[in-house]
């Protein structure tokens, strides 16, 4: 499992960089080659505009990646901060928080992200703003249900006692202990952002033309289905494969850091 | 408390337009008094808690406002999706309930052994695909090549079908996973090996002793997936031009018709929260440890 996530992995990350090498123009039209089947000049065949569906997947992938390191990362960072602030002080502090997360929580799956998204514009700032709005509820709820028990483990009192304090005992006696858990978190995240980005560019609420995305392609290959059906099972494939291996890496992860999550 | 989070969250979507909701609504091509008519209209003049209670008390009596571009009550509007979209859920719910239990009760049942294994992996990644994944690749196969189905609309009688597929594909992966793990959790239970002794048959053992205590979590999951449900119909919706409300948010989107898109996300938000209610009450009436202790 591992060695096929990496594999994949790997595989996505050569193409890139070859692609990068090769100069390939994913924003360059040959009006002769308008949907074309995968051929020696076109490999994976030519999209609506005839451009080139390989060169554009290949920038696809670097912005879905770059949307999701940077997203994963705020999020991430707020989340945790929100979490920790919850789970160490408890009480007042941490009912307001925990309502404030309950009232995210109550917006099921992407609607709010495609609500922020709706409001904010399209484009690649406004779509990273609306993922990161919505992003740090579940790193806040589960760095706070974390704190809370680590908050009563005897090496976090005995250091209070002696006096340590309260950066001191959340960084080094707290968050060190959450690592694992957060990097597992953080490698799921990678996939579900990069779905939702795909999800809200397919709604063309994400990254617009003529930049590449994965999502905004497949809208495109699903309108032209009935005459170039190699570009939506391209397209399909491709994130297929690439959500997969992420996925894997993440369950290799988990079972390697041995983390227990109650979901 | 979470119903007035939100109100308040929705009502504070307009106010996060960049610059004036009312210049990017209308464009450039309107007249001064237009502008002014409409932010009239929509009370952008006012305090801002001076509108949110505005807001509120219009919504008590069911007003939505109305639809800046085509004038027509938003309520009218919601009243012709919002059906369209509950009878996809519905059916979605359907068709996850009639491939997942049964498929985890098999998967359960042949625990460790290769089918098993099959179950499990397979579901496990279709779980992790996205509906615009799932719902053209359904399309390409059995509209496309098969040519069983229609590609998309809403005018014949099948067109549910492939819409329902997608939805109900992703949510039976996520069931059929539950529903192994809660039986086999219940299956070493003493009482499962006192039914045996008493020499019940093996279907009435699984079914009737068994699946019912199994049942409890994946009634939860059910509440809890039913979100994802309702939000993966905007993108169903969209992808098999199914005019339910999901598509509505997004075609008001597409227009910038903030009110409709507002109203969008209450209305699904709301129904999220009311689901998750019934769960709740759902849990207890089937549950008596539940019920009493409580």
């Amino acid at each position: 499992m591992k060695k096929f996530s990496l594999f994949i992995l790997g595989l996505w990350l050569i193409a890139v960089l070859l692609g990068r090498l090769l100069q390939l123009n994913p924003t360059q039209i040959d009006l002769n080659a308008i949907l074309s089947n995968p051929n020696a000049q076109f490999w994976l065949g030519a999209d609506d505009l005839g451009r080139s569906i390989l060169a554009r997947l290949l920038r696809g992938v670097e912005v879905s990646f770059l949307v999701a390191i940077t997203v994963t990362s705020i999020t991430m960072a707020v989340g945790v901060l929100i979490g920790l602030i919850a789970g160490f002080y408890g009480g007042k502090v941490d009912q307001l928080l925990m309502q404030i997360t309950d009232i995210f929580l109550a917006f099921p799956g992407i609607l709010l992200a495609i609500a922020f998204a709706a409001v904010l514009g399209a484009g690649l700032g406004n779509l990273i703003m609306a993922l990161c709005l919505t992003g740090w509820v579940s790193y806040a709820r589960l760095t706070r249900g974390q704190t809370l028990s680590l908050r009563n483990r005897q090496h976090v009192q005995a250091a209070e006692s002696l006096g340590a304090s309260v950066p001191r005992l959340i960084l080094r006696h707290i968050l060190p202990l959450l690592a694992s858990i957060l990097v597992v978190e953080a490698t799921y995240s990678l996939a579900s952002v990069m779905i939702a980005e795909a999800s809200l560019s397919f709604l063309g609420l994400g990254i617009q033309a003529p930049n590449a995305s994965w999502g905004a392609m497949l809208r495109d290959a699903v309108r032209y289905m009935l005459v170039a059906p190699h570009y939506v099972l391209i397209v399909g494939t491709s994130l297929m494969s690439l959500i997969l291996a992420i996925n894997l890496g993440g369950d290799y992860l988990r079972d390697a850091l041995d983390v227990r999550t109650n979901e | 408390m979470v119903v007035f989070g939100v109100l308040l969250l929705t009502f504070l979507l307009i106010h996060l337009v960049p610059g004036d909701p009312v210049e990017v609504m209308l464009g450039e091509s309107v007249t001064q008094a237009d502008r002014t008519q409409l932010r009239a209209d929509l009370g952008l003049d006012q305090p801002l808690i001076q509108q949110f209670g505005t807001y509120l008390g219009k919504l008590a009596q069911g007003d939505f406002g109305q639809s800046i571009h085509t004038k027509t009550p938003i309520i009218e509007l919601i009243k012709t999706r919002y059906p369209a979209t509950l009878k996809l859920a519905f059916l979605s719910l359907l068709i996850g309930l009639s491939i997942g239990i049964p498929l985890g009760i098999y998967a359960a049942l042949k625990a460790g052994k290769w089918q098993d294994l099959v179950v499990t992996i397979v579901s496990v990644r279709l779980s992790a695909m996205p509906a615009f994944w799932l719902g053209p690749m359904f399309m390409l196969i059995f509209a496309v090549w098969l040519g069983w189905l229609p590609v998309s609309g809403m005018e014949s009688k099948d067109s549910i079908v492939l819409p329902a597929m997608t939805l109900g594909f992703a949510l039976s992966a996520i069931l059929t996973r539950m529903t192994r793990t809660s039986l086999l959790e219940v299956l070493n239970d003493d009482y499962i090996r006192t039914a045996r002794a008493k020499g019940l048959t093996e279907p009435s053992v699984i079914l009737r002793h068994a699946l019912r205590a199994a049942l409890l979590p994946i009634i939860t999951i059910v509440g809890l997936q039913m979100g994802s449900l309702l939000a993966g119909t905007v993108i169903t919706e969209t992808i098999f031009s199914w005019d339910g409300i999901g598509r509505l948010l997004v075609e008001s989107i597409e227009k910038r018709d903030y009110p409709v898109t507002q109203a969008c996300v209450l209305v699904v938000a709301l129904s999220y929260v009311l689901v998750n209610l019934l769960t709740d009450i759902l849990y207890k009436i089937a549950d008596p440890r539940v019920r009493f202790a409580s």
